[in-house]
């Protein structure tokens, strides 16, 4: 792990890695989820949630806010996890995720206070976000819609439908995210269905692209104050995770996409990340 | 067809026509297209009104997708092409995406049923009552001319559920005289009251209903003919108390015989009071090849086909 000097991000990370251990809780607790590309996309959220995203968490439908759709709706454990960081809903709410008639199920729904679309079936994220972003040019509100895709789902076909809608209309306010984690649930997309070259690809659709290690939180952080949403351009940012991240047992391994942790490898998993958070906040207190 | 029943404006013009005359006194009224502009009759909409019209090329699946994003952004939003491309093709993008995420977007689907007639089944649309039915929430409505379409538009820019509208592509007889006729989202209609049977049509099938109707009078028969233009949420109270005024129903549908008009009045008749129920519609077959009026009559849901149905069913054939 990267333990930033700065203190605001290492704050951040402090915040990423209590995110982590809820989302290994969750899944340990419930006996389901998908934990694998939950943990590679978390800097991803804290990010935007933390430092991006102009977001009231009192005032979900606030008109002018930034949206985020979660299209790879199966790591929705960390967006639950993140959004109660942020203040949409409370601890209490999250422990009754995949409880009988909770409003927290395996996907995200609008149910839940600052989701914005029910998703879990994949290849939707991106058009929704489309329309979005046309709206806020209709109606010239500044908002910006940001989309996490995963990288196996970039097999869905009405992704490029999507992808070429948005430079067409140079929607310059849409920014997509690729959690390039290189596993889906079968193995590795490469040998699934390889996806590279990636960025050229998408580069073909007419986006700009910009590619970032995705679990360094000062380079995600920076990558998405650094784009301009001004040239007519839609952006999309291919960020180069590790599927598992953060719990080394788990790491670059695709049966992880959706395992549970037995007991062991929980009270292994949650050591990991309290040591970090420990060494994080000796730093912050040097 | 009686003069009174003229008519050469097909219920897609006359949608896009009303739509057209709204949109230019609301700027969130959107249209949503996939190269279809013309089959919709969406010419003068997007020439007159471009910031208001969307158009994504042959894509119906990210056409309902930003459909539900626009909606989603407060925009009044109707997404248009072919009825037989929407509700396969696009079709988990209505069931997430608008259904399931509670976006109240419209889908007209243009020359549904048979009206492509000979282009053949890839080119049919009878199949999407049956599947949509098992949407939650999603209001499905078959206007039967062009007046009661132009209600029906009116209505449906501030309707708070998604909707799916299926209309013909060919100019039908008019149903309704008055150009105002009563009309709500819900409601049946009763065109003839009767008591010796039931005729329930919708969609295009109505007129022929209604003709149907006509022709029975004169045979002594006493018809109610029953306008079923949305079928769902449907009326069941007239269903219920036609079943118990009349005793005898027939349903006339341009869809499959399964899972559509016909199974819906059976679902509600057999929990409630059965009584006997014939079921007009597109069999499960290969579907002959031919002009939609052709269809209507080799499958018996035109008028004559009707009327025979109906004096079988009392007995007089």
């Amino acid at each position: 792990m990267n333990y930033s000097k700065d203190n605001r991000i290492r704050e951040l990370q402090i915040i990423a890695e209590q995110v982590r251990k809820r989302v290994v809780e969750l899944i340990y607790y419930s006996k389901c989820g998908h934990i694998g590309g939950g943990l590679s996309s978390v800097e991803i959220e804290i990010a935007l949630y933390f430092e991006i995203m102009n977001i009231d968490p009192k005032n979900p439908s606030m008109a002018d806010r930034d949206r985020f759709i979660l299209s790879k709706g199966h790591s929705v454990e960390t967006l639950y996890a993140v959004l109660v960081a942020s203040g949409f809903f409370n601890n209490e709410i999250l422990n009754t995720y995949s409880h009988f008639n909770s409003i927290l199920a395996g996907h995200p729904t609008k149910k839940v206070p600052g989701i914005e679309l029910n998703s879990g079936a994949l290849g939707h994220g991106l058009s929704v976000g489309v329309g979005m972003s046309l709206a806020a040019k209709m109606d010239q509100i500044k908002y910006r819609t940001y989309v996490l895709m995963g990288d196996g789902e970039q097999g869905e076909g009405s992704i490029y439908e999507a992808a070429m809608s948005a430079s067409h209309y140079k929607l310059d306010n849409l920014v997509a995210i690729i959690d390039r984690n290189m596993l889906q649930i079968s193995g590795k997309t490469e040998d699934i269905m390889p996806l590279e070259p990636l960025k050229e690809r998408w580069e073909s659709f007419g986006w700009e692209i910009l590619e970032v290690d995705g679990n360094n939180l000062e380079e995600v952080v920076s990558s998405f104050r650094s784009l301009n949403h001004f040239n007519s351009k839609p952006k999309l940012i291919i960020a180069h995770t590790t599927k598992g991240c953060g719990i080394s047992f788990m790491e670059k391994i695709a049966k992880w996409h959706h395992g549970i942790p037995n007991m062991e490898q929980f009270d292994e998993a949650i050591a990991e990340i309290n040591d970090r958070i420990k060494n994080l906040k000796d730093l912050k207190n040097e | 067809m009686s003069e009174k029943g003229m008519n050469s404006i097909p219920c897609r013009k006359m949608f896009s026509d009303t739509l057209l005359e709204m949109a230019r006194m609301d700027k969130n009224i959107v249209v949503v297209t996939t190269d279809a502009r013309g089959s919709v009759m969406l010419n003068e909409f997007a020439k007159e009104l471009p910031r208001q019209f969307v158009e994504l090329g042959i894509a119906e699946q990210n056409a309902v997708g930003v459909g539900a994003g626009l909606a989603s952004s407060g925009k009044k939003t109707f997404v248009c092409g072919p009825a037989c491309f929407y509700v396969t093709r696009s079709l988990e993008q209505l069931k997430l995406d608008v259904v399931y995420s509670g976006n109240p977007v419209k889908i007209l689907g243009v020359s549904g049923g048979v009206s492509y007639g000979a282009l053949g089944y890839s080119h049919h649309s009878l199949h999407d009552i049956a599947v949509l039915r098992t949407f939650p929430g999603i209001h499905i409505i078959l206007p039967c001319d062009i007046f009661q379409t132009r209600k029906l538009v009116q209505e449906l820019i501030n309707h708070p559920h998604p909707a799916y509208i299926r209309v013909g592509r060919n100019a039908v007889p008019l149903v309704y005289e008055n150009i105002d006729p009563e009309f709500r989202i819900g409601k049946a209609n009763i065109l003839m009251e009767g008591k010796d049977i039931t005729i329930i049509g919708t969609g295009e099938t109505v007129y022929h209903c209604l003709q149907a109707g006509i022709t029975l009078k004169k045979y002594g028969i006493e018809a109610r003919v029953v306008d079923m233009h949305t079928l769902k949420p449907m009326d069941t109270d007239i269903i219920k108390s036609s079943a118990l005024e009349t005793r005898r129903i027939i349903t006339v549908e341009e869809h499959s015989v399964y899972g559509g008009l016909g199974g819906a009045v059976s679902e509600i008749l057999s929990q409630s009071d059965p009584v006997p129920l014939r079921i007009l519609g597109i069999p499960d077959e290969d579907v002959v090849n031919g002009t939609p009026l052709e269809i209507f009559k080799h499958y018996g849901i035109d008028s004559e086909g009707i009327f025979h149905t109906a004096r079988k069913m009392l007995n007089k054939e």
